[in-house]
């Protein structure tokens, strides 16, 4: 495979792309830039405040529990999800009628509006009349998670879950089916274990689709809004407010504008700093 | 060990298919049904739910309005990003490596940091309320993930391809349209196809765009639910309908869909 | 030191096969001796591969047995059947270093640390690959990762046959003689029992002691190099070997005298009873070595004449059929279009019945 040669009329090639994509996002952007150095008492006035914004959304408790918030459900749907999906992945037939049929039905759950998803949970989780609700409930389990900030959390890791474990599961398929045969050939005249397979050969060979899907669902669950939005409303209480839920709450709801465009940016910077280090340290690994 | 190995997948399947049975077990209720208490199936089958979205212009339109928007962001998301991931693929140019980088970075934004701007800068454009907005907007997150979909599929087709038809005489726009597309189909099918999930389900900047003449279904369905009660059986009718188009795409393309994620980067 | 028997063999991958088409191996009969050199040749498709990983035991055969020393093996699992296989594509674990990688089979079988280290060491040494020992294994070409894999196969000192699965495929072609060399130098060094499959011709004449000509799944011809070349006894065996190979011409039989296009052949397997051969599709096979230009003789015209350097490939039309002659440096070449009669030597004239060799 030859190099690329160097071709500068490369850059009316991306000039559409450059334009509809910063169309989007820079002008938005400078909007939310402007907005957080400034303060507006409502009627269109705008006084320049400095870095005021940024400061108060730094020590401000309120954006320090989201934030939490939203670190401990990241970590924790990352810890269930890849190894899950992995196993799911590894489980799987390579060859045979079944692969499409399952292969179709584990997307599903992707192609659902995300609001939809949200609703379905909302009512499917519902103590008195929904399915889980009920069923669990008429087990013995105390469980209610319009009330109760545990169960509420319960119900929207496993709504995640439900939704989005099935990313990792093709992803890794994927993977695991560029695998030669030869290779497992070779282990069992090698007379590998089961293991042995697995940690020298599947493993290694997964590398990089376990990064890009790794690194997906980081992005999204931190990005994450409807689901939870539509399944508790960031409750009971505030329970679970998210960051994007109360980012939206005081952009849209409140119209702080100088908060809100500060807390985003702060957002961003957190994403993207968060996303670069996950990144390098993976691709360091696959270096290795 | 070995033989229980299709337990794993199918308790899964199993699992993923509960949430959904229960909502279309649901539509098929009426909303007194639902509330009065949980009933594994529908007592009292009925079809008035799917009778009131199928009659209602309200509602149809939703599903409509999706559609629109839906399908004007994955054609426009595709076409422009088609010759944006051919140059990345084959050409080195100034800043190439930083723009693709920023490209990708666009993919990572918070919706929810954009709901307001867009909000504010769309009306300014005189374009809120149009399928135009809701398109252009999930261009931001769409259009990278197609050029970075279709520059993976590009970069495998050996560029003596290329050299083979220049040499042979093709003009550059004959080879592309002629010769390079079709080759990278399954790229294409691909990069189609996660556009269009990535903007079916998308609710926030959907709903933050439009408010009567492009409301997608997804909207139609949060403000019933605020504003006249729960409708649940409607609301179930109406969500089991999202399911279908979703459900239909991934059946036309289940044969690509395992082949296509090893051969190009999700 | 193994001795290989099949006995009957039959294989199909499908579920439910009908006709002998669904067969990918037919009636393999076949027997091979401790410590020789075997080649397994035979165009894509023709069951080489099938017939490897069934000695190998990867694949259960649909019927017939596989015998290492006269036991059947069926039923018993790859890594007990004292066997090694090396594939098309290079194997190797790519986490572990070339060490790590040489040891792994011997690991897998619990042997002691010491005699691991002694064995690897001693493999490494035999196929050179003593000065990257703690590299990681990902890290080398395609003919060193081809080494790592024969190194696995030979540290285990309980192998008896060594398998080889097309293994050149992947190698530069500078590299392919050096590696070709090493096999042969290994094998004289061991003695183990190796069967090399391939569809290269050169490579297995190079290699092997006896060849196994296989096509359509089914074995042809098992010989010598030089039996394969004089003697074909399938028109396939006289077709894929040889370069060009050998001319096939459509024959009938009068008095049970071979004809062609109405011209009578002397062929060195004269049938003795005519009535056998009846309603059998009859072919004249000669190799363009033994076809040769006189004044009289059979017509033919030149089609074409093409330098192959120390001959020359003349490519001429006989009364219909296509046929190749050589022609030795220096003898005078006939022009294109001429017209010239040819002969062939009755010698290595053979007459084939439904493509095998009539007796």
């Amino acid at each position: 495979m030859k190099s690329k040669t160097e071709n500068q009329k490369g850059w009316l090639f991306v000039l559409p792309v450059v334009l509809l994509v910063a169309f989007n996002a820079i002008i938005p952007l400078m909007t939310v830039v402007n907005y957080s150095v400034q303060e507006t008492f409502g009627d269109n006035r705008f006084f320049f405040e400095g870095l005021k914004w940024f400061v108060q959304v730094l020590h401000s408790e309120r954006f320090h529990a989201s934030l939490g918030r939203q670190l401990a459900f990241t970590g924790i749907i990352l810890a269930i999800e890849v190894p899950l999906g992995v196993a799911i992945a590894l489980a799987m037939p390579r060859k045979g009628p079944w692969v499409s049929v399952c292969l179709v039905l584990m997307a599903l759950p992707l192609l659902i509006p995300w609001n939809v998803v949200g609703a379905m949970w909302n009512i499917f989780a519902l103590p008195d009349i929904g399915m889980l609700g009920k069923t669990l409930n008429s087990w013995g389990i105390d469980y209610n998670y319009t009330r109760q900030p545990f169960s509420a959390w319960a119900t929207l890791i496993a709504m995640d879950v439900w939704h989005w474990t099935s990313l990792v599961v093709l992803l890794c398929y994927a993977g695991l089916s560029a695998i030669p045969d030869a290779y497992y050939q070779a282990a069992r005249i090698d007379g590998a274990s089961s293991w042995a397979v697995f940690r020298y050969i599947q493993l290694p060979k997964m590398k990089r689709v376990l990064t890009i899907a790794i690194l997906l669902r980081f992005m999204d669950s931190f990005n994450i809004y409807t689901e939870p939005f539509v399944l508790t409303g960031g409750g009971p209480g505030n329970s679970t407010t998210l960051l994007s839920i109360d980012l939206v709450k005081v952009a849209l709801g409140q119209f702080d504008l100088g908060p809100a465009a500060a807390m985003s940016i702060i957002y961003f910077l957190i994403i993207l700093l968060l996303s670069w280090i996950f990144y390098t340290l993976m691709v360091q690994g696959e270096e290795q | 060990m070995k033989r229980l190995q299709w337990l794993v997948p199918t308790l899964y399947i199993l699992f993923l298919l509960l949430p959904i049975y229960w909502l279309i077990s649901m539509s098929f209720k009426s909303t007194n049904e639902i509330l009065g208490g949980f009933t594994l199936w529908p007592q009292h089958f009925t079809l008035q739910n799917y009778r009131k979205i199928f009659t209602d212009p309200t509602w149809y339109n939703g599903y409509i309005n999706s559609l629109i928007y839906v399908v004007m962001n994955t054609v426009l998301s595709v076409a422009v990003a088609l010759p944006a991931a051919y140059a990345f693929s084959r050409y080195r140019f100034l800043g190439d490596k930083h723009l693709f980088f920023w490209l990708l970075t666009n993919r990572m934004a918070p919706a929810a940091v954009f709901a307001l701007p867009f909000f504010q800068f769309y009306s300014a454009l005189g374009l809120f309320d149009t399928y135009i907005a809701v398109a252009l907007a999930h261009c931001l997150f769409n259009i990278p993930l197609a050029v970075w979909i279709l520059e993976g599929f590009m970069s495998s087709v050996p560029r003596e391809l290329d050299e083979t038809a220049f040499v042979d005489g093709y003009g550059f726009w004959r080879f592309f349209t002629r010769i390079f597309i079709p080759t990278t189909a399954a790229g294409i099918g691909v990069a189609a196809f996660f556009c269009f999930m990535f903007s079916w389900v998308e609710l926030l900047l959907a709903k933050t765009l439009t408010s009567v003449a492009a409301k997608p279904i997804a909207a139609t369905m949060t403000r019933t639910a605020s504003s006249s009660g729960y409708e649940l059986g409607l609301l179930a009718a109406a969500g089991t309908l999202t399911i279908i188009p979703g459900a239909i795409v991934i059946y036309f393309v289940r044969n690509y869909i395992a082949k296509g994620f090893a051969l190009g980067r999700v | 030191m193994a001795k290989i028997t099949i006995s009957n063999l039959r294989h199909s991958y499908l579920p439910r096969p009908g006709t002998d088409d669904d067969y990918a191996l037919r009636d393999i009969d076949l027997e091979w001796d401790d410590g020789g050199a075997y080649a397994l040749l035979g165009p894509s498709g023709c069951g080489k591969t099938t017939l490897l990983n069934i000695i190998s035991g990867l694949i259960t055969p649909s019927q017939g047995a596989v015998l290492f020393n006269n036991e059947d093996v069926a039923g018993v699992p790859p890594d007990q059947r004292n066997i090694a296989q090396v594939f098309q594509f290079p194997v190797v674990y790519d986490t572990m270093t070339v060490y790590d990688n040489l040891a792994f089979p011997l690991r897998n079988r619990g042997v002691s640390e010491n005699e691991v280290r002694r064995r690897v060491m001693e493999i490494a040494a035999m196929t050179e690959l003593d000065g990257m020992l703690q590299k990681r294994a990902f890290r080398l070409t395609a003919d060193g990762k081809q080494k790592i894999s024969l190194g696995r196969g030979l540290v285990r000192p309980d192998v008896n046959v060594i398998m080889f699965d097309e293994p050149l495929t992947v190698i530069d072609l500078h590299l392919k003689w050096q590696l070709r060399s090493k096999l042969k130098e290994l094998h004289q060094r061991t003695n183990t029992t190796m069967i090399y499959v391939t569809h290269d011709q050169t490579e297995a004449l190079t290699f092997a002691d006896r060849v196994v000509v296989m096509h359509e799944g089914q074995i042809v011809q098992i010989g010598t190099p030089a039996e394969l070349f004089e003697q074909p006894q399938h028109k396939f065996v006289g077709h894929f070997i040889g370069s060009p190979g050998m001319n096939i011409l459509p024959a009938t039989l009068e008095n049970a005298v071979p004809q062609f296009a109405g011209h009578r052949i002397a062929v060195a397997n004269q049938p003795s009873a005519a009535g056998r051969l009846d309603g059998k599709c009859l072919e004249i096979g000669v190799r363009p070595e033994f076809v040769a230009l006189v004044d009289d003789g059979i017509p033919a015209k030149i089609l074409k004449v093409s330098d192959a350097g120390r001959y020359r490939i003349v490519r001429a039309d006989c009364l219909g059929t296509q046929i190749n002659l050589l022609i030795d440096d220096g003898v005078q070449l006939p022009q294109e279009q001429e017209h010239v009669q040819v002969d062939f030597d009755p010698l290595q004239t053979r007459l084939y019945a439904d493509g095998w060799l009539v007796r």
